[in-house]
Order: structure tokens, then sequence, then C-alpha cells
């Protein structure tokens, strides 16, 4: 008896010891287990960050733009041309269209960049000798353009002299900003020797100085003069793209993800319909821009890279995630709020409609503003209908062509103008992100505070 | 401007509809004083439905035919002899000359004397049809909502009809997400048959060679469409993908779930999510101009030949891109497991690390499984970030260093937005549209169906 005691008294005190012995290698193990833990945390928070700091850094230079400050002379002998005909007394109003039409034309003709030429020539330091090629490469393309409107807007101008700003071009503002390599030799250095020296002296003199970089959020793109290229035509057509998606997918996915919750009767169809729509979720978005070629552009002929068809796809793409989150939402409305409501003698629709729907609201809202926010990212399935094409133009309709954001970063990473367009490209980034951020933003705002009140 | 005068009268007419039926309806309570069955509102929509059918239907039926009927009209217009000598081609190019001189857009070329006639003719033509379908409808509408008003009594069921219009209206939305996917199978089973009547299947789907060549214009040499490299692109981007994704996204869940304060996993919890909201075309940019030269520069240093844009670096973004779809769902995943499990294990003496790893762990498995499985499919259809830094080289090889294409890029490159759908060149598109749905849709069926499994499990 005292035996067998002793035994198992043994015997625990072995195991006891035993797993002493092994405590330190499974703490050892625990340590380990749980810092690779916190380590594959604070990596992927590393990423975020470091995704958020390169674009950031990247970005925000381009925000700045070198602005050319010239006193345009409108000189008589470079711009020969007549004064602007006024209407006589007698001449019928299409004679002197005819005559408008004539000398608009002739100032059309006319070459400006002399004009443009003469004016830098002005800045020129004393004891370099620049060709006039080299000279206007440091304006850009598009300077002679808005001295042109200028003076057709105000034709007395001429013989005046005016202060203009004009945008540098884009090697001039890489020179400038350091993003290109300025010990490289002449030859791998876009502007010529002279052209570097003459924009150096015009940073000292202050002739060129630095601005908010207006241009990228009000010019349309370009390709001729790239400094002035901008995100205007994208954005208003993300923004009908958008309008598309909201007016169409809230309505249908909030309408059918009622019929599905509240009245389909349990059948095998409304089971399909639903591992339908879910399978929809996961559907990858490059096929849905396949049915848009396919169906939108082949079958019904509808404008090719227009925003309508850029909206139905997406509007398609968004739905899904709509009517899961509305019926889920739906789903989570309290059993006593429709009892009470059908007890009160309203029927189903009433019920629905007046009492369970608005308590869902915060919910759809937030979905609908998350749905968008998507959808606003979105490029693969609108590079299939055709949104790729080099839009110079902001979009007057839903019908016209246009790009959009996601698709004019597309389009600007491939640049070939890489040091210049690089920085453009993750500004645009950063505007994008920014706007998602807003409707993010805006979404939790709304949420909190209409759940409050519910 | 059509568009917009018929909107405006349809506008008027429902307001007038509505007011009409309500007005109606209140009347019979107060002069009456009889019980009505409805209240004024559902009478007001009663007989605004009752206006707009017939109305609608009449510019259903005219933007049905009447394209037919106009063009029936100017080929009347055409002169006899003129016509004879015409083809059904030509004749359709006359038909649409017609149609823009009248439309006020100039035409190429010579207008001839009886071109212009049929135009003028047709634009007074089109001008009358115009006010007489309006006016129609309009009529019909108008007749339609004094005969709805007539119904009007105490004992209308006007609410009951209302409801099923709704019902009707509610089962029409929900057709909607149907109609996607049968729209999306059908056009992709067309093209693609059309694309097998260039290229046999056998060839597409077992070739080694991706060469589709753009130039040849006649019907003999089309290039070459063997699926398998981009098959092993993609493949090879996703395993990638997925080596970079699976521990951290898992590790994370499992450290913010079990082991971090409320506080940490209040803030990095969002912050993780964050990545799975920015666009794809940004986690593009990144690799192409910062993860690509990296690796490039980190495989010069340990003598590795890593071209910048390859399949590492497509993988490796990606993999970050898809870390917040698998930590959030291992997370559900891992919290839907029964508390009473963990208690076991700790009871037994287990310590934290080790309950995860025999007990929690192999309890969520099949969800975890189902949750990689979705988490694959996404990685499957990436279309941006791969166009960016793959580097786009459709040859078959095992290097991850070197560039390579997948299914999606190909799609992007073959079909441009052009709505010429001929050749084998942009019907190539729809025949790996077609390969990428079905892969991705048995991936998330099988995944959807293993997760709803393991929630059963322990529901």
């Amino acid at each position: 008896m005292t035996a067998t005691v002793s035994t198992t008294h043994q015997s625990s005190l072995e195991r006891t010891k035993l797993i002493r012995a092994s405590l330190t290698r499974r703490n050892m193990s625990e340590k380990i287990f749980r810092g690779l833990g916190l380590a594959a945390v604070v990596l992927a928070l590393g990423f975020v960050a470091l995704l958020f700091i390169d674009v950031g850094r990247k970005g925000i230079p381009a925000f700045t733009q070198s602005n050319l400050h010239l006193s345009v002379t409108f000189d008589p002998e470079l711009i020969g041309v007549e004064p602007p005909p006024v209407q006589a007394s007698g001449q019928s109003d299409a004679d002197f269209q005819a005559a408008d039409l004539k000398w608009q034309r002739s100032v059309a003709m006319l070459n400006w960049n002399k004009v443009v030429e003469a004016s830098l020539r002005t800045l020129v330091p004393a004891g370099v000798e620049i060709s006039s090629k080299d000279l206007l490469a440091i304006a850009e393309t598009d300077a002679r353009h808005e001295i042109r409107e200028r003076f057709v807007a105000d034709p007395s101008l001429m013989g005046k002299t005016i202060e203009m700003d004009v945008l540098a071009s884009a090697n001039a503002a890489n020179w400038i900003k350091g993003n290109i390599d300025r010990s490289l030799p002449d030859s791998q250095q876009q502007l010529s020797a002279p052209a570097r020296a003459v924009i150096d002296s015009m940073v000292a003199s202050g002739a060129i100085s630095n601005g908010f970089a207006w241009s990228i959020l009000t010019n349309v793109d370009s390709r001729s003069a790239p400094a002035s290229a901008g995100l205007l035509g994208a954005f208003v057509g993300t923004l009908y793209m958008m309008l598309i998606v909201i007016v169409l997918a809230v309505p249908i996915g909030v309408a059918s993800a009622i019929y599905l919750e509240e009245f389909a009767p349990k059948s095998r169809l409304t089971d399909f319909i639903e591992v339908n729509i879910n399978n929809l979720a996961a559907v990858p978005s490059i096929v849905f821009g396949l049915l848009g070629a396919a169906a939108f552009i082949n079958y019904m002929h509808l404008p090719i890279s227009a925003p309508i068809v850029g909206g139905l796809v997406l509007t398609l793409m968004t739905l899904p995630t709509i009517i899961i989150a509305t019926r889920g939402a739906l789903l989570g409305v309290s059993p006593a709020l429709r009892q009470a409501a059908l007890g009160m003698g309203a029927s189903k629709t009433q019920m629905v409609f007046h009492h369970v729907l608005p308590v869902t609201f915060p919910s759809i809202l937030t979905a609908t503003i998350l749905g968008v926010a998507h959808a606003l990212g979105e490029t693969a399935p609108l590079l299939l209908i055709g949104m790729k094409a080099f839009v110079a133009s902001v979009p007057v309709t839903p019908f016209d062509q246009a790009t959009a954001l996601p698709v004019q970063i597309y389009l600007w990473q491939g640049n070939e103008n890489r040091n210049f367009f690089e920085p453009r490209t993750a500004a645009a980034i950063i505007v994008l992100l920014l706007v998602m951020i807003c409707l993010n933003g805006v979404a939790i705002y709304l949420r909190s505070r209409l759940e409050k009140r519910a | 401007m059509n568009s917009l005068i018929i909107a405006g009268m349809l506008l008027v007419l429902l307001g007038l509809a509505y007011q009409s039926g309500w007005s109606r309806s209140r009347g019979l309570a107060t002069t009456t004083g009889v019980k009505v069955h409805s209240r004024p509102q559902y009478h007001g929509s009663y007989v605004a439905i009752w206006a707009m059918l017939p109305a609608l239907a009449i510019l259903a039926l005219w933007g049905w035919f009447g394209d037919g009927i106009t063009a029936n009209y100017i080929t009347g217009q055409i002169p006899a002899d003129v016509l004879s000598g015409l083809d059904p081609v030509a004749l359709n190019a006359t038909i649409a000359r017609i149609r823009s001189l009248a439309s006020g857009y100039g035409v190429a070329g010579d207008v001839q004397p009886f071109e212009q006639a049929a135009a003028d003719a047709l634009r007074s033509f089109q001008f009358i049809t115009f006010v007489v379908v309006t006016v129609l409808a309009a009529v019909a509408g108008i007749a339609a909502l004094l005969y709805a008003r007539s119904q009007i009594t105490a004992r209308l069921r006007a609410r009951n009809a209302v409801e099923r219009v709704v019902n009707v209206v509610l089962i029409a939305c929900s057709a909607v997400a149907i109609l996607t996917t049968v729209g999306i199978v059908a056009s992709l089973l067309t093209e693609a048959i059309h694309f097998f009547s260039f290229v046999s299947p056998i060839d597409f789907f077992f070739g080694t060679v991706w060469n589709p060549s753009f130039s040849s214009t006649d019907t003999g040499a089309h290039g070459q469409y063997g699926l398998l490299p981009l098959l092993a692109g993609t493949l090879m981007i996703t395993v990638i993908a997925m080596l970079v994704a699976v521990p951290v996204g898992l590790m994370a869940a499992i450290y913010l779930s079990q082991y971090a304060h409320p506080r940490l996993r209040a803030v990095a919890k969002p912050v993780i999510e964050v990545l799975a909201g920015i666009p794809t075309i940004v986690f593009g940019f990144f690799a192409l101009v910062t993860v690509g030269p990296f690796l490039r520069d980190f495989g010069n240093l340990i003598g590795l030949d890593i071209k910048a844009t390859s399949a590492l670096t497509a993988g490796v973004v990606m993999g970050i891109m898809i870390i917040p779809f698998v930590s959030s769902l291992s997370d559900d995943i891992l919290n839907q497991v029964p508390r009473s499990l963990r208690d076991g294990a700790y009871g037994l003496g287990a310590t934290k690390s080790e309950t995860i790893r025999n007990v929690l762990l192999p309890a969520a498995l099949p969800g975890i499984v189902g949750a990689f499985l979705l988490a694959v499919s996404r990685a499957v259809g990436e279309t941006m970030i791969v166009v960016l830094a793959a580097g786009n080289s459709p040859v078959l090889r095992g290097n991850p260093f070197e560039p390579v294409a997948t299914i999606t890029v190909s799609i992007v490159n073959q079909l441009t937005g052009d709505s010429d759908f001929a050749g084998p060149q942009s019907l190539v598109a729809f025949a790996l549209g077609l390969t990428l749905f079905v892969i991705t849709l048995c991936l998330n069926i099988f995944a959807l169906y293993i997760v709803r499994r393991f929630r059963e499990q322990y529901e």
C-alpha cells in the first residue's frame, strides 16, 4: 500500500521534472511564435507606410510647377498683321464675319514662336550664345498659343509690352527640380548646354519661380505640351461614370436585395440567385470588361471609350457588393419592428418600405460609398472598352470620348519622358487616393452620425 | 433635344396622373364620407401607373420599329433608277449618307441631288413622326388616365394593385444580377466559339507557343495561340503572391486576434485593411518604379540576375495586395472557433502558441483553406499589377526572375477596345476570358462551399 503511493508520488515527481525541463524550450518557442506574429503585423503595417511614403515622396514635387515670367512685346515687326476689321455701317453681318474669320486665320498663321523667342532673348545673360531652337526649348510649346489668344482677345496690345507667366517646358522643369542628373554628359541631356546655362541664370535672377501646379487640376491631358498636362478631362470622365453607377446600381441593388430578403419564396431559384450573386462578387473585374466590349460595344453599338459604357460596366461590377451589403442590413433589422408594423395593419410592402428600409439607410449608404470608391479605382475593364485612347478635351456628355483617373495614371506611367511623368503619375495617384480617402471618410462620418440618430 | 421633350412630356403626364388620382380619392373620402379602401397616394400611384403604361408602350414600339420604318421610307425616297443599281451594301451606305445629311452632319464627297432631296424629305418625315409619336403617346396616356380615374371608387383595391406592380419591379431588378451572369457566359462563349473556328481548341489549350501575329491580314497564317505559357506565368505569379501573403496575412491575423492588446488591434486591423482599398493601378506603379528596381539592385548585390519587371516583382506586390484579404478572412474564421476548444487546451497546460498550433489552426483549417482559395482566385484575376510589372514575355520558362505574361495581360494586349472582332487576334481575348472565368468560378464555388461547411460545423 505504502509502496504504491510512493511510486505514484515518485512518478508524478518525475513527470513534474520532465515538464520543468521542457518548459524553457516551450517558453522559447512561445516567444518565437509570438515574435513572428508581431513581425507579420509590423511587416504588413510597414508595407502600408512604405506605399504611402513612396507615392508621396515621388508625387508631391510634381505639385510645384516652374513658371517663366516673361515680358512679352507685341512687336509690329514680328506680328505683321493688319488691325482687325471693324464692321462698317453698310457692311452685311456675313461679310463682316468673313472678314473677321480671315483676320483670325491670318493671326493663327503667324509664327508666334518669334514673339516667344524675342521675350526669352531679353533674359539671356550676356556672353551666352544660344540658337533659337535651344532657347524655345525652355518654354512649353503652348506658350505661343497663350500669347496668341491674349492678342486675339485684345488686338490693341499691338506694340505694347505685357507681363505674362508661361510654363517652363517639361525638360526645363526636370533640370530645375533636379529630376535629371546634372552631371550627365551633354549627349545624354535633354537640353543643350547654353539652354541649361540660361535656365540657371533665369532661376538666379527670379525670372523662373516655382508655384503650385494648378495646371494638374485645371488642364486636360496634353501630348505636345507635357508640362501643361492635367487631370481635368479624366476627372470629369470619372465623375460621369460614378454618377451613372450611383443612379443605376443603388436603386437596382437595393430593390433586388429587398426582393431576395423579404419577398422571394425560399426556392431553388432564389438559392440559385444567391449563389450567383456571391459568385458575381468574386468574378475578376477584367471579365466585366470583356462583357462590356462584347455586349455594350459590339452588340448594342454604344460609343467606344465613352463614360456611359464605363459606367454601365462598373454598375454591373458594383451591383453584387450593394446587394450583399443591403441584404445583410435587412437581415439585421429587429423582428419586433416588423411585427409591430404588421400588427398595426400595415401590408408587407408597407412594412418593408415604411419601417424596415429606413432603418437600414446608414448601412446602405456606407455600402454604396465603399462600392463607388472601389469602382473609382478600377482600371482593367475600362481598358477593354477603349478608354485608353488619348483624349484632350473635357467630355460634355457621358456619350463623348473620355478617360478616367486610374486610366490616366496608366497612360502617364507609359509616357516616354520618364523623368517628368513619373512624378506626375505619382501626383495623379495622390489625387486619386485623396478622392478615395474623402469618400471613405464621408462613409465613416455618415455611418456614425446616422447610427447615433437611429 | 427630342429625348428631353419626351422625358418632359412623361414627367408632366406622371405628375398630372398622380395628382388627379390623389385628388379624386380625397374628394371621394370627404364628399361621400364612406370608408375608402386605399389611401389617396395609392390611388394616385394607381392612376399614374395606368397612364404611364400605354405611353411607354407606344414609345417602346417606336424605339423598336421606328428605325426600320425610317429606313423603308428612305429607300422609298431614292429614285427607282438609282435604286435598281444599288446592291444591299451600297444601299445601306446610301441610307447612312442620307441620314447624316438630314441630321446636319456633312458627308464625304459630293452630295448628289437625289440624296439632298431625300435628306430634306427625311428631315420633315422625322419631324412629323416625332410629333405624331409624342402626341400619340400623350393621348394614349391621358386616355388611360381618364379611364383609371373613372375606376376609382371606395371599394377599388388600389393598394393591392400598386403593390403587385412594385413586386414585379423588384423581381425585374433581381433579374439584373442573373442577366449579368447570363450575359457574361453568353458573350464569352459566343466569341470564344467564334475564335475556335479559326484556331482549334487543342492548339489553344495545349499549345506551348504564344505568338499572335498582328501583321497577317489574309486568312492563312494567324499566329500561334498556345495557352500554356500564359497559364504557367499566371501560376508562377500566383504562387509567389501566396508565398508572400499567406505567412504574413495568417500570422498577422493570429497575432491580432490572439495576442494583441485590444487597442493595437483597433488601430492595426483597419490600417492593414487600407491596403485592400487601394486601387490596383497604384500597386502596379509601386511595383514598377520602386519594388522592381529594388529587387534588381538586391539581386545584383547577392549575384542573382533579377529583371526589374519579372514574375517576382509582380508576385511580391500582388502578395502585399492580398495580405488584408487573407488576414481579415482568417481573423473571422479564427474567431468562429468555439472558446471551449481553446479553454480545454489551456486547462491541459498547453502554452498559447501550442494551443494555436495544435488546436485552433487544425480546427480552423477548412475555413482557412477556403479563404486561401478565395485569395488565389483574386490573384489569378488580378490585372493591372501584372500589366505594369510582369514584363509581358509570353515564353514558357520556370525562372521567376525573368519577365512573364499572364492570361489577364494577354487579354488587355489583344483587346484594345476596337469593335473589330473579325480576327482571332482580338477574339482570343474571349477564349482567354472564358478560361479565366471558369478557373475563378471553380475556385470560388469550391471555396464558398468549404467556408459554408466550416460555418455549419460550429453553429
